[in-house]
């Protein structure tokens, strides 16, 4: 296939699935074959990209110009390239999981539901491929807006509040600062496009360049800077399926890639480290890592803490990313695929839980592991990803954020590292922790020793909802030993002019 | 026949006006009003094209040369006016007349169509000619119509807001004719172009300045502007919801553009913006009608009311790019009359569509019709996105060079509140969204839309919100040439 037209194709087909989604309601089977297909194909056409990418080709393919310089066109470079690859290749096992946990769950509204999820997916692939930072901006509110209603599922009051703060806080910023400071990238430089070793310099100094950032850093709510994170915990109240994929995956990794874009394409790196007009940001960004940690801490909704979790690991890529150095850029990319994998299995899991026994505190986990022994070995790899040690991906990207802070002599931050990881071992080790060695509160059947024993005590979620997490959990172990594959991806980007 | 195409663009509605009362017959009439009116958007069109084509025309009514005679003129400005006034009409005047919004019954339709047909020769009568006293009759002959059409509304209240828009519109007449006096007075012409070059040499006269404020505010009451919108949300709420989306679309954005023609053209850019400084008045005028709109309406219990208010705010978006008084600003006024039509135009008839189905207009009443008139609803997401200003909207092409207006000129603080305005617009269209998608009903009510003789044209004028926000060409193309002529005499 030519490059050109799988980026249009890859682009469209969730576009077309929404489409027979929707066609497909009244016919609950054939719905879900359509979205499983559509998944499937995306992936293959986005799969099929990777060889010209990693050859250092740059396809691209121009729609039509809206405004005098304004146009809506795609060009795949290696972040986008990730980023792509994430949101498409984790669409697959969330459609399988999705599929058992509605139906387990007996949800309404299931084509509306479905229609939505393509639609968010159309518009991640939309910003993983987009050229200049107006089609970006295009299809960052789209996803916010698709993934409205997935937000408000239940339509209940709860539902209602968290959807105006998720609206709210996503677009009040976008609108506010992100615009603005499109606006103003393009009056000071006639120019909206992504170009390797950025397009300002020369163009703006002094503190406007930090002030400039800040309006992007700030105005890409989806990243979930403190002050800006509260829609994360919010969204929350969405199904468990909506927060594996689009809260730990499609939405927040869409923020931090369009930050990283930014810092790498329209600053460019060399022009931030010579100005300094991004230190500010890595210390915000440290601030937003350490403080969303400790909150974690306090917890007890196991989906709260994983939200605050994932609000700290987003700011590691922030925080890369202001670093301004190679390695950190590649630390920030690798997270980016790091973090969902690991993310993605700990919300299957939390899912997994609530549709099997209905809990969702961490104090009621209380010896789960004899019942859920798959699901909570599952969250135990993911945690290991999350807390970033070997064997799983999670520890590659911490190493080279580490080496980034260390290139750009700013050693402190390699100690706000650790000590985020010291956090996260706190937050996350003891739901694996009570779930394995501590006696359920409930009464026990009689235990039967011997590998019989061990099946007979099983009470596992569907096997729908059970497959895709021990696939994502699986997918942890094996990151760590293609990372090499990634880096090598992500060093064929131009991070000078 | 083609060289007579400016006359006709007027003298065909007028004619067919009495022609309407003679049909009577209420389907006769409506397909008669439809032909006129397509066949009036048809000539706007051609005319554009020609413009586009060939630059200006001119037009001597009657074979009466100019300055004597009255001299039709079209330029690039105009024509843009003129397709958005006969586009906005076609569309409207093809939606089905409901009965229970209107206070005369089924056999006295044709009046509507009448009284519909005359206000639109008066606005493109407005529009196309070149001069000045003409501009009054055509805005005497619309007005009045209007008036009527408020007044058709079937609550009693909309004789009222007729009466209070006739009272307000007389006023805004009259200053305007006081203007047109003392202009007049001073250079013996009421030739636009020749008033052009022969205000000049006594732009310093006292004459003058008075006969620019009567012009001004008289102008700025039509254009409902703050502080002088009093008349407007009493007018679009009681009046019948066709007229409102008629006249929110198109006369509003008339006056809009005779303010525009009398600054740039009979007063010149020099004396506006140099000597009177225009802006420093305008200018914060226009931010707080942005705000103070804005928070009008999110406190609305009424759709209609609702929207009147978020007009009041859009038309400080309008003036705002005027005020700015540089290309991408005055780009941003002129393509946003253009886009703001769209969408206002287009969310009257969603609303026109709701009350086919529910009783009142109150925001309250629209509960659960999300799920019962899908299709209708979606119809006021997909404009209220574009009042917001969402990327791939028309909203978000007029906001763009509105903001980018205001950077121009180093008005960091502007940029921000025109930003910040659309946020408001979020909490008022939101909180439409929210009353229709989230019920309380534990079962889902039975699906009952709108016929399709209604969404299609609703369906159009939304429709047209999303591809002009995405093909531009023709709205923020046309409007950025017309601003950069605007503006070429002037520096």
């Amino acid at each position: 296939m030519n490059p050109g037209d799988a980026i249009g194709l890859s682009v469209m087909l969730p576009l077309l699935g929404a489409l027979g989604i929707a066609l497909a309601g009244r016919y609950p089977n054939l719905r879900e074959a359509v979205t499983l297909v559509t998944a499937g194909a995306v992936f293959a056409t986005v799969l099929n990209l990777v060889p010209t990418v990693m050859a250092g080709g740059r396809p691209g393919l121009e729609v039509f110009q809206v405004l005098p310089g304004l146009t809506l066109a795609f060009e795949v470079e290696p972040l986008g390239m990730l980023y792509a690859l994430v949101a498409s290749g984790l669409w697959i096992p969330t459609a399988l999981y999705s599929i058992g946990y509605c139906r387990g769950h007996g949800e309404e509204n299931q084509t509306r539901f479905f229609v939505c999820f393509a639609l968010a997916i159309f518009a991640a692939l939309g910003i993983a491929f987009a050229r200049n930072l107006f089609t970006l901006f295009l299809f960052y509110e789209v996803l916010t807006l698709s993934t409205y209603p997935l937000v408000t599922h239940y339509g209940n009051d709860e539902a209602r509040r968290a959807g105006r703060t998720y609206l709210g806080i996503l677009l009040t910023t976008s609108v506010l600062f992100l615009l603005l400071a499109i606006v103003w990238t393009w009056q000071l430089t006639g120019t909206l496009e992504f170009s390797p070793g950025g397009i300002l310099a020369g163009r703006v100094d002094g503190p406007l360049v930090a002030i400039l950032l800040g309006l992007y850093a700030f105005g890409t709510g989806k990243a979930a800077l403190m002050p800006f994170h509260r829609w994360l915990p919010a969204a929350m109240v969405a199904p468990t399926p909506v927060s594996a994929l689009l809260h730990a995956v499609a939405i927040v990794k869409a923020g931090v890639f369009t930050v990283l874009k930014v810092i790498v394409y329209v600053f460019g790196i060399d022009f931030l480290s010579e100005t300094e007009g991004s230190v500010w940001l890595m210390y915000v960004a440290s601030f937003t890592l350490l403080a969303a940690s400790i909150i974690a801490l306090t917890k007890d909704n196991l989906k709260a803490r994983l939200a605050y979790s994932t609000i700290s690991q987003l700011a590691y890529i922030v925080l890369g990313g202001a670093l301004a150095t190679m390695d950190g850029v590649f630390g920030s990319g690798m997270h980016i695929a790091m973090h969902a994998m690991g993310k993605i299995t700990l919300f299957f899991c939390a899912g997994a839980i609530f549709v099997a026994t209905h809990k969702k505190n961490v104090s009621e986990l209380d010896g789960l592991g004899r019942t859920m022994p798959f699901t909570i070995s599952a969250f135990f790899l993911g945690s290991i990803s999350i807390i970033g040690l070997p064997p799983t991906g999670g520890a590659w990207s911490k190493w080279y954020l580490a080496l980034g802070a260390a290139e750009g002599h700013h050693a402190v931050f390699i100690a706000v590292l650790m000590v985020s990881s010291l956090l996260s071992i706190g937050y996350l080790m003891p739901i694996v922790g009570r779930a394995f060695f501590f006696p359920s509160s409930e009464k026990q059947p009689a235990q039967s020793g011997g590998l019989a024993g061990f099946w007979a005590g099983i009470e596992e979620a569907p096997l729908l909802c059970v497959f895709p997490l021990c696939l994502t959990a699986a997918g942890c172990v094996l990151l760590f030993f293609y990372a090499p594959a990634i880096l090598e991806l992500l060093q064929t980007m131009s991070l000078v002019r | 026949m083609t060289e007579h195409l400016p006359a006709l663009q007027t003298a065909l509605p007028l004619l067919a006006a009495p022609v309407c009362v003679l049909l009577r017959r209420a389907a006769l009439v409506r397909v008669f009003a439809v032909l006129v009116t397509w066949s009036c958007l048809a000539i706007a069109l051609s005319l554009l094209q020609e413009v586009l084509g060939h630059g200006e025309i001119s037009y001597a009514l009657g074979g009466w040369v100019a300055p004597l005679g009255i001299e039709y003129r079209v330029d690039i400005l105009n024509a843009y006016v003129l397709v958005l006034v006969a586009t906005i009409a076609s569309v409207v005047i093809a939606f089905p007349l409901a009965g229970r919004e209107l206070r005369i019954p089924k056999e006295r339709f044709f009046l509507f169509y009448a009284l519909f047909l005359l206000c639109l020769a008066g606005l493109l009568g407005i529009t196309i000619t070149g001069d000045l006293f003409n501009i009054f009759v055509f805005l005497e002959i619309s007005s009045l119509s209007a008036y009527a059409l408020i007044g058709l509304g079937r609550d009693r209240r909309a004789l009222t807001a007729g009466f209070s828009y006739l009272v307000m519109g007389t006023i805004g007449g009259t200053f305007i004719l006081i203007g047109i006096g003392l202009v007049y007075q001073m250079t013996g012409t009421l030739n636009i172009v020749d008033l052009s070059q022969r205000l000049p040499p006594v732009l310093g006269t006292r004459t003058v300045w008075m006969a620019f404020a009567f012009l001004v505010v008289g102008t700025s009451i039509k254009l409902a502007a703050f502080p002088l919108h009093q008349w407007l949300p009493n007018a679009y709420t009681y009046g019948p919801s066709v007229v409102a989306s008629f006249l929110s679309a198109t006369a509003t954005k008339v006056a809009y553009y005779v303010l525009v023609r009398l600054l740039f053209t009979v007063f010149g850019f020099a004396f506006v913006f140099e000597r009177v400084q225009l802006s420093a008045l305008l200018l914060p005028l226009s931010l707080i009608a942005m705000v103070v709109g804005s928070l009008a309406a999110i406190y609305q219990t009424n759709i209609k009311r609702l929207l009147a208010y978020s007009s009041i705010a859009q038309i400080g978006y309008m003036t705002l790019g005027l005020s700015l008084a540089n290309l991408d600003g005055l780009t941003g006024g002129l393509v946003h009359l253009f886009n703001h039509g769209l969408i206002k135009g287009g969310l009257f008839l969603v609303v026109a569509c709701a009350l086919s189905r529910v009783e009142s207009p109150r925001i309250e009443s629209l509960r659960g019709l999300g799920k019962r008139m899908p299709w209708t609803m979606a119809a006021f997401v997909v404009g209220g996105l574009g009042l917001i200003g969402i990327p791939g909207t028309v909203g978000f092409v007029s906001k763009w060079y509105l903001v980018l207006g205001a950077l121009d000129q180093g008005l960091y603080f502007v940029a921000f509140m025109v930003l910040a305005s659309s946020l408001l617009a979020v909490v008022y269209v939101w909180r439409v969204i929210e009353v229709m998608y989230f019920s309380d009903e534990e079962r889902a009510p039975e699906r009952d839309d709108a016929p399709l003789s209604m969404l299609l044209p609703t369906w159009v004028l939304i429709g047209a919100t999303i591809y002009f926000g995405l093909d531009t060409e023709l709205t923020a193309g046309v409007a950025e040439q017309a601003a950069a002529y605007l503006l070429g005499g002037a520096s």
